[in-house]
């Protein structure tokens, strides 16, 4: 290991805003790219559920007319 | 039945859908594993640089995002190409699935290149071969998702960027030689930036490591977004029904 | 052969009834090339650097302003079906079109061009070697702007799609072709320059209308 602290570490040479700027922007972005896709699925299944549920009460209605 | 029709099985949204949903956590934890190995190598043991310092540790996202962005694009093509060539949906839908991660990874490129060429060259932007191919490369992935989100029909809006990637997978290489060829006459063989400084095994390895990950990053979060995909334009479909419930 | 004629033929005659179209193109030509002295100042010497290289991008502009026109006419009034639905093969119906947009929106540049060289002082050799590029390179940003035409046909925001799809491609075209103006600058020769964008040409030429026949097929459909 060759820093000697962790403030050391962060300032990387006085690179610090070059080299966190760019870690740190891919760290974010591939963050947020699963956590907006894992958003979307579950409000994909939160309406496709309610619409399942709706056309699950509307074909019953149907059966029912259909069998009176 | 043969090992090839099992696999074929898997070509129908309905029987990949669930197999997506258990490859996606399993090629996440890989990604992470791998980024962490990357990175305490990269940042912890491997040297610092004779001429560049620090600063080149950049290096260690730069390279693998610009490799994910040209790599994914390639990847994106072919399965266009097969769901052009197959009449297969699936094979479409991962296309379309991959382009948004693939556009990420050329503008990270572009935005670690520009953070890498500033300190080393006093420049935000440098007009080298690699940096503008890549840019012309965000500019064909953008085409590709602006063309699919423009047209309504799900099954034209396939083909039309099937032969949108195809044509732009053709011309990859043509651009990348002429921009090249640019580069050098107009500012000679001595500035290119993303000449990376000599490598150490170390660097090498914390490279490769990361490019791993972004690998497996790439094939999570496709998964992930054909899920969603598949989802969205079978929603008619019976086996959803029972899929959401 | 005559299929291509024929189609080609018809463009023309269509064209001739809707010259103003055609001519809004080249008026825009001029006018845009003619805004960069405004915009970067009257220096000679810097006009003449820049001079081929505004010279051709004005021109990759003016050939996107003229391809959504390509196929939007016939499509509409469902010739583009009929063409589609005939005998004829269809691929060379669209190289009688694609043949028929170069002479309108090509050719006027090639010849254009040069006289809009004057306005940045660029010498004889140089106005040569600039229109040799054109003559090669207009055609070749025809057959790769008719695949994105057919892509985009009918699509919403078409002409801008078109534009965002299509300059990426004609990138190679730009640096061989303005590329080969400056080499004859430096005093390198051009050679080089024009054999590659002659083999981009003839590469297009084999696969575009191939694309574009394709292309119009699944926008059709």
């Amino acid at each position: 290991m060759q820093w000697h602290s962790v403030g050391e570490f962060l300032a990387m040479g006085g690179y610090a805003l070059y080299v966190w700027g760019s870690v740190g922007v891919c760290a974010l972005a591939l963050i947020v790219e699963p956590w907006a896709l894992r958003r979307k699925h579950r409000r994909l299944l939160r309406s496709l559920r309610r619409r399942g549920a709706t056309a699950g009460a509307r074909a019953s209605a149907v059966a029912v007319e259909v069998t009176r | 039945m043969t090992a090839s029709w099992r696999f074929f099985r898997f070509a129908s949204p309905a029987t990949f859908y669930p197999l997506a949903g258990r490859l996606q956590p399993l090629f996440m934890s890989l990604a992470v594993v791998l980024a962490a190995a990357g990175l305490w190598i990269g940042f912890m043991v491997a040297p610092t640089d004779a001429q560049q310092g620090e600063g080149y540790r950049i290096i260690f996202v730069h390279v693998p995002a610009s490799w994910m962005a040209m790599f994914i694009y390639c990847v994106m093509a072919l399965w266009a190409a097969a769901g052009l060539a197959f009449n297969a949906r699936l094979a479409s839908m991962m296309a379309s699935a991959l382009a948004p991660t693939g556009a990420l990874f050329a503008f990270l490129s572009l935005w670690t290149g520009a953070l890498w060429g500033q300190p080393m060259w006093g420049t935000w932007w440098v007009w080298d071969a690699r940096l503008t191919s890549t840019l012309i490369l965000l500019f064909l992935y953008v085409g590709f998702m602006a063309l699919q989100a423009a047209i309504d029909d799900p099954r034209r809006a396939d083909k039309a960027g099937a032969i949108l990637a195809l044509v732009g997978v053709v011309n990859v290489p043509i651009i990348y030689f002429s921009v090249q060829w640019w580069s050098t006459l107009h500012q000679g063989a001595s500035v290119s930036m993303t000449k990376a400084p000599s490598m150490a095994a170390t660097m090498l390895v914390a490279m490769l490591l990361m490019v791993l990950a972004f690998w497996m990053y790439s094939i999570a979060v496709a998964m992930a977004r054909v899920r969603n995909i598949i989802l969205e334009r079978e929603r008619q479909a019976e086996w959803v029904r029972h899929a959401v419930a | 052969m005559r299929t291509v004629l024929i189609a080609l033929r018809r463009d023309l005659l269509l064209a001739g009834r809707r010259r103003s179209e055609v001519l809004t193109a080249l008026l825009f030509f001029v006018v845009v090339v003619s805004l960069f002295p405004i915009g970067v100042g009257p220096e000679r010497a810097l006009l003449r650097r820049i001079g081929p290289g505004v010279l051709w991008v004005a021109a990759l502009l003016a050939t996107l302003l003229g391809l959504p026109r390509l196929f939007a006419a016939d499509h509409a009034d469902g010739t583009l079906e009929q063409m589609a639905l005939s005998p004829q093969p269809f691929a060379l119906q669209v190289m009688g079109k694609l043949a028929a947009h170069w002479l309108l929106c090509g050719l006027p540049l090639v010849v254009l061009a040069p006289v809009l060289g004057l306005l940045f002082g660029l010498s004889a050799d140089a106005l040569l070697v600039l229109t040799l590029s054109l003559l090669i390179g207009t055609p070749l940003l025809s057959l790769i702007g008719a695949i994105g035409a057919a892509l985009t046909l009918g699509v919403r925001g078409g002409g801008v799609l078109l534009s965002l799809l299509v300059l990426p491609l004609f990138i190679p075209a730009l640096v061989f072709g303005a590329g080969s103006v400056d080499a004859q600058a430096a005093g390198l020769g051009v050679q080089g320059h024009l054999s590659v964008l002659g083999a981009m040409l003839a590469l297009a030429a084999f696969f575009a209308p191939w694309a574009t026949t394709v292309s119009l097929r699944i926008a059709m459909e």
